[in-house]
């Protein structure tokens, strides 16, 4: 059957199709959608785990005990995952084993744009790149093949362009695989010294194996077209290269990276007059061609930062572009993303922008937008759990030069699950006194509403102990420990007032859920339901601009008369604005 | 390929447009056309500027636009058109929903929402202009605002031999059905 579908659907259906039988991940953009469609399958165990680290080494179990075992996460996860990865490079696998790697190319929901191609090599495992959603799909049925024939795990890399485009893709039937039989391997998975020697000498063995592999597969193929022209190149930007050169170039199409073919590119150099390597962010494939002796062009023209398209490998290449209507592109007012209307994040963060002389921390998710006008209520925003430990330091220094500044963490539900508990330990053990705020909006919400430890179900759906946080945060040794409403003002003002005065480290769970939560029946029960919306009388309001201050996306300040109004479709009735005004001017309707 | 047209749809996060693109790619796509369709999800989404981009045509390679390279835009959003007009053909088509949404320095009282946008813009290129909002407010609800523009955008691009409303009973909860396809009907009457 077609089906339209995106890249992270066909993975899941490749998923479905190799016979996979367990699955692991952590959301992260642009990978989150893989388990989620993976999850729809019965025959397949789907699980999010805490963090990367967690998924690829329960994945990697999963595969020992001789399952097909697929895990997935975006760029920066694979930082997190790098230990159980390189290592999992010497053991290699049991039942086929694939990683997906979603890379963010224009860093479009990311805080950097690292090429993680570079990983395949540096851990020596296989590597694979789809350009379209039907090779997604293949490419993880012949990465399970690869990955249990040769004993490696396979990198499925994946950029942005390939996970959120759809294509058309021909589905198939499942392949029921059996699980492969346990079988204890002491020399082969337990990697002390002694082993992890021999284990090396393997891998450079099986890395000559698949160059043979690679430049024997029709993976890696040749389209003859005039010969003026010859393009090497992989991923989406081989679709960008089709797209701008069409029929007047030859290609080399790589789909299986690494290692590199390096015999059929020495055979597709030597027919074509110009070599050109077409590549996406940074120059993977060019470097090692050079290295090998091949005369080609590659990033002395073609940008090595930011996302590629037809328009730059056009511009670079032939130093034209499309003739375009002409007008002032500076006219449009910037629309940057905001909290939501009703965010409970705003709520906390409307409270501490109101603290002076502190330093704040902040993490990776929704609440990253506190940052920006006009809560402004962020410094730092690193990796994930780094608002916890990067606190410490900080405020170790300002002791160190008896400066009183104080420092804040802020840092979400499944962020601390994720890589906060071990910060906050560092805190405690290491006679830390900084204000660690837990933002606990109960999902994981940035990626698209994640279910996590804390919120009491499943990525297939089963009910399960909801992990409370304070008794974890009690647990690592802290002392001061204080869960609030961020929607009550009074309550979370006090509450940093409390966390100031204290000369200790502290904690403070915000906890209320995200605006656009589908609420569960324990949500109801703890929050109850909103309704209504507020309305501005403008009589009593004096334009004082406090709600306007809020950032609130559903309040607007009427230059003309100079009011505040609020858009009731907009508005979810959180009374945020209510309870600032200082006038009384706002009411709740409709409830 | 050279008979690739393209289809370029934009807004604010929250309008719509992902499932204005999921109808109308699965439209072209049961028509015989090879289709790409291209969307950004996460930070972006949050009240941010969107794009989805739709390309069809005998085989598609590139999934996303070229600046100067769209057949039509259709903007969800009336400010939002000056923000991506330099993707549209110089000889292409504007359809613009007469539907203003502030961004934050607007509701912040830090930048005014811009004067005479449609007559700027219909003084470059070729440009229809509808007001989606009110046409799905009669209708009943306002959020069926993005199928009156994807009538709109189907009787632009001249797609009407698709059974559409086979292809929105597809895609669409059953519920929602009837008041989905009146509002296509709408939009298609619109322009």
């Amino acid at each position: 059957m077609k089906v339209l579908m995106t890249g992270n659907e066909a993975v899941a259906q490749g998923a479905y199709e190799a016979g996979i039988h367990f699955a692991a991940a952590y959301p992260g953009t642009p990978s989150t959608e893989i388990l989620e469609n993976i999850a729809l399958r019965k025959e397949i165990t789907a699980e999010w785990a805490p963090n990367e680290k967690v998924a690829v080494e329960s994945a990697f179990g999963a595969s020992l005990a001789g399952a097909r075992t697929l895990t997935a996460m975006k760029h920066v996860g694979l930082n997190v995952a790098a230990d159980p990865f390189f290592t999992i490079g010497y053991t290699g696998v049991n039942g086929g084993m694939v990683l997906v790697s979603a890379d963010d190319p224009g860093l479009h929901s990311s805080q950097n744009e690292q090429d993680n191609r570079y990983y395949a090599r540096m851990a020596k495992v296989a590597m694979l790149e789809p350009s379209n959603s039907q090779e997604c799909k293949d490419m993880v049925i012949r990465a399970m093949e690869i990955s249990e024939k040769y004993d490696v795990l396979v990198m499925l890399r994946m950029t942005t362009r390939v996970c959120h485009s759809k294509s058309i893709v021909e589905t198939g039937e499942r392949i029921e695989v059996p699980v492969k039989p346990y079988v204890k391997n002491a020399p082969k998975y337990i990697m002390a010294p002694a082993n992890a020697k021999a284990a090396h000498v393997v891998v450079e063995k099986k890395l000559k194996e698949l160059e043979k592999f690679s430049n024997e597969t029709e993976l890696n193929y040749i389209e003859w077209n005039d010969k003026k022209i010859g393009i090497i190149s992989a991923g989406v930007a081989y679709q960008y290269a089709k797209e701008v050169f069409g029929k007047n170039a030859s290609y080399l199409k790589l789909g299986f990276t690494f290692p590199l073919p390096m015999e059929k590119i020495k055979k597709f150099a030597e027919e074509v007059e110009t070599l050109y390597v077409v590549e996406e962010l940074e120059p993977f494939m060019e470097e090692q061609i050079k290295a090998a002796g091949i005369k080609c062009i590659g990033k002395e023209k073609i940008p090595n930062t930011w996302e590629l398209n037809p328009d730059i490998v056009k511009k670079s290449i032939f130093g034209t572009e499309n003739e375009v209507i002409d007008y002032d592109r500076t006219l449009a007012v910037g629309r940057p993303p905001t909290l939501c209307a009703g965010c409970p994040h705003r709520a906390f963060y409307y409270q501490l922008s109101k603290k002076k002389n502190t330093m704040v921390t902040g993490d990776i998710g929704c609440y990253t937008l506190g940052g920006a006008p006009p809560l402004n209520s962020m410094d730092t925003c690193v990796c994930m759990g780094a608002s916890v430990s990067m606190a410490h330091g900080a405020k170790k220094v300002f002791e160190r030069n008896n400066d009183d500044k104080r420092v804040v963490a802020v840092i979400g539900d499944s962020t601390f699950f994720h890589s906060g508990m071990t910060s906050l330990l560092d805190v405690v053990f290491n006679k830390g006194n900084t204000i660690t705020c837990i933002l606990d909006n109960r999902i994981t919400a940035m990626t698209g509403h994640q279910d996590n430890p804390g919120t009491g179900y499943t990525l297939q759906g089963d009910s399960t102990d909801a992990v409370q946080i304070e008794p974890i945060v009690r647990a690592l040794g802290v002392k001061n420990i204080k869960t609030v409403n961020p929607m009550n003002q009074a309550e979370m003002k006090a509450a940093l007032n409390w966390a100031y005065d204290l000369n200790e480290p502290s904690v403070i769970i915000s906890r209320y859920p995200c605006a656009l939560k589908k609420y569960s029946k324990e949500d109801l029960e703890e929050f109850g339901p909103i309704q209504g919306y507020c309305e501005v009388d403008e009589e009593t309001c004096i334009g004082c601009k406090i709600c306007v201050g809020t950032g609130c996306p559903a309040i607007v300040f009427k230059k003309d008369i100079k009011k505040s109004s609020i858009n009731k479709f907009q508005c979810v009735g959180c009374e945020l604005c209510l309870q600032l005004c200082p006038t009384k001017a706002i009411s709740k309707v409709g409830e | 390929m050279k008979d690739t047209k393209n289809i370029l749809l934009v807004g604010v996060g929250g309008q719509g447009t992902i499932l204005v693109s999921k109808i109308l790619s699965t439209g072209l796509m049961t028509a015989g056309y090879d289709v790409k369709m291209s969307e950004i999800h996460g930070m972006a989404q949050r009240g941010g500027s969107v794009s989805t981009q739709v390309r069809y045509g005998s085989e598609v390679f590139s999934p996303i636009i070229g600046i100067g390279e769209a057949d039509i835009l259709v903007s969800f959003e009336t400010m939002e058109t000056l923000r991506w007009l330099e993707y549209l053909k110089p000889d292409g088509v504007v359809v613009i929903n007469d539907f203003e949404i502030a961004s934050a320095p607007i509701l912040m009282g830090k930048a005014d929402y811009p004067e005479g946008i449609i007559e700027l813009i219909k003084g470059k290129a070729k440009t229809k202009v509808i007001n989606a909002g009110e046409t799905a407010e009669k209708l009943g609800n306002q959020k069926v605002m993005n199928v009156v523009l994807l009538g709109a955008l189907i009787k632009s691009m001249n797609l009407t031999d698709i059974d559409w409303e086979a292809v929105i009973k597809s895609q669409v909860k059953e519920k929602f059905i009837d008041i989905n396809i009146k509002a296509f009907n709408a939009g298609m009457d619109a322009v």
